[in-house]
């Protein structure tokens, strides 16, 4: 059954989706959209450094998604810039100067669309294997920090007071983004990663009364986006990537439509 | 230095009281500094909060209240003397402004697990003593200003703090509401024994059950007794002679509380039906409406 190309493209799809659905909570929950996005578009630069060292891109793009999150954390506290335009300085920064190593390297063909719009179409079964052993790390280690991170988006003082050590999940949330852009990246391409975090999240808001319940839709709003995307682009031979979000858009117009049943109690 | 009788109107505490006001510190600041930007927020703090002791803080706008009470709390580090905290003390916090963003769905009874694990019998008793047993499925972001300040107090409780950090727990809250905040925090206190650090919002009201009050005004203007720093000739300086005759004190007022099943129990232990009250209500409304 691996075998077959749409097959593989699901399980890569709802792999990621399971993931970026809670992570996505606290994008959305922390105000962190552009961040993610930052974080996401840094990737290309992690793709492009990856091919220069001859490491798989996994490691380039993690490696540098985390290396600019800590940047932006350290710039962000010497205050020199707002931190929106710092995003931005960041986030298009990094891009530019991926396209433009990317387009130096003449020497290796790259699908340069493959990478920011996502080639799920196209993932093997190794990729498979990287993208449900990340996302359970991903997981596993929200799990760990849930009570401690979401104390710290309440309120950090409290997170503090009362022992939670929110510093420490702040860091473990950082890792985890860039795990998942990491992963995310060959399902979605680096433009269109942060959709995939915040939109399923986006419409599980209306339909929780709990944080637990939001990130439990939100996953499940993520899986059924990714089956919907799929199905779509085979049957209409739209681009992969972009199908899935325009499902999850589709999604989030139906949440608002739907009267407000309230799940989590 | 504390001089228990002179705050007290009435017998100052139940005799079964554990470890009321006695044993070692909690917590002990001394000498502490706070330095941010080129200039101390505050210096020279000593304070030491004890098992069963109330310590308020009072003081203007950017007198340091806030800082110190972080220092206290762990949250904040001192840049120049030290804060000791005792090994193994529970710390219940209630900060000064809390703003859920709309987008974290957060019933009130999930706000009381923010920081801990705690039964549903725990958290309904808390939520009971606060009197809001019946907003325990309302959403957080839904609440009145009094309403959301029970809830922190009572998300604080659950944890059964020894060591209880109110920064301004009655902002924005009315007269009486006030006065009932300041009735629970002493309840709380006399029943479970923990030591609690207060900072008001008001120079001039500090809670009667108050064993010291602090004045703080970037260092310890003065201490002792509210009715000691009434008299203290650094507080009349600092505040006007007017202050000293309106550091008010509030006495303890029973109020009435809303029952899980929408009826009130009285503070004389009767229980009545909250339809009434609202007939009465939907009666001055209907009049106001009239003349208007």
């Amino acid at each position: 059954m691996l075998d077959d190309f749409f097959v593989r493209a699901l399980l890569a799809g709802i792999g990621v989706a399971l993931t970026a659905g809670p992570l996505g909570c606290f994008v959305v929950w922390r105000r962190m959209a552009y961040f993610g996005d930052t974080m996401a578009h840094a990737g290309l630069l992690g793709v492009a450094l990856a091919l220069v060292l001859q490491i798989a891109p996994v490691f380039g793009v993690f490696a540098v998604a985390a290396a600019i999150a800590g940047a932006l954390l350290l710039l962000d506290r010497r205050g020199a810039l707002s931190t929106d335009a710092l995003l931005g300085l960041l986030s298009h920064g990094t891009l530019a100067v991926g396209l433009v190593l990317v387009a130096l390297m003449t020497w290796v063909r790259i699908d340069l669309t493959a990478l920011l719009f996502g080639d799920v179409l196209a993932v093997g079964a190794d990729d498979l294997v990287l993208i449900w052993a990340g996302g359970a790390v991903v997981l596993a280690g929200l799990a760990w920090i849930w009570r401690p991170l979401l104390a710290d988006t309440v309120h950090p003082d409290l997170a503090a007071a009362e022992g939670m050590r929110p510093g420490r999940a702040r860091l473990v949330l950082m890792l985890l983004m860039a795990l998942v852009i990491a992963v995310a990246m060959k399902v979605v391409g680096v433009l269109l990663i942060t959709a995939l975090l915040i939109i399923p999240a986006a419409a599980a808001r209306r339909l929780s009364t709990t944080p637990e319940a939001m990130a439990g839709l939100a996953a499940a709003t993520g899986v059924l986006a990714v089956v919907l995307g799929l199905f779509a682009s085979l049957h209409w031979d739209t681009p992969s990537g972009p199908s899935i979000v325009v499902a999850a858009i589709l999604l989030f117009g139906v949440s608002l439509a739907l009267p407000t049943v309230r799940l989590g109690r | 230095m504390t001089d228990v009788v002179a705050s007290a109107p009435e017998p100052a505490s139940d005799p079964g009281v554990p470890q009321h006001r006695s044993g070692e510190p909690l917590v002990s600041l001394t000498g502490v500094g706070v330095h941010r930007s080129g200039r101390w927020l505050t210096r020279g703090v000593d304070i030491d909060v004890r098992p069963g002791e109330i310590v308020t803080l009072i003081g203007p706008n950017g007198s340091g209240k806030t800082t110190t009470a972080k220092v206290a709390a762990g949250i904040v580090r001192a840049d120049e003397g030290r804060a000791i905290t005792r090994a193994g003390v529970r710390i219940g916090y209630v900060p000064q402004k809390i703003q859920i963003d709309w987008t974290l769905p957060m019933t009130v009874r999930r706000m009381m697990t923010l920081t801990g694990r705690y039964g549903a019998a725990e958290i309904d008793a808390a939520l009971d003593a606060v009197g809001i047993a019946h907003l325990a499925e309302a959403e957080a972001q839904s609440l009145s200003g009094g309403e959301f300040q029970r809830a922190l107090l009572a998300r604080a409780m659950v944890r059964r703090p020894d060591l209880l950090i109110l920064d301004e727990p009655v902002q924005g809250v009315d007269f009486t509401g006030e006065v009932t905040l300041y009735a629970l925090i002493k309840q709380i206190r006399d029943e479970t024994g923990c030591g609690i650090l207060l900072i008001s919002h008001d120079l001039h009201v500090v809670m009667a059950e108050t064993d010291t009050v602090v004045c703080l005004n970037g260092h310890v203007c003065c201490r002792g007794t509210p009715q000691s720093v009434a008299e203290n000739p650094e507080y009349m300086r600092l505040f006007g002679g007017r202050a000293a005759s309106t550091l008010a004190v509030y006495r303890h007022q029973h109020d009435h509380t809303h029952l899980p099943d929408g009826r009130i129990r009285h503070a004389d232990g009767t229980v009545t039906d909250g339809h009434e009250h609202h007939h009465d209500h939907d009666h001055h409304d209907r009049q106001r409406s009239g003349h208007a």
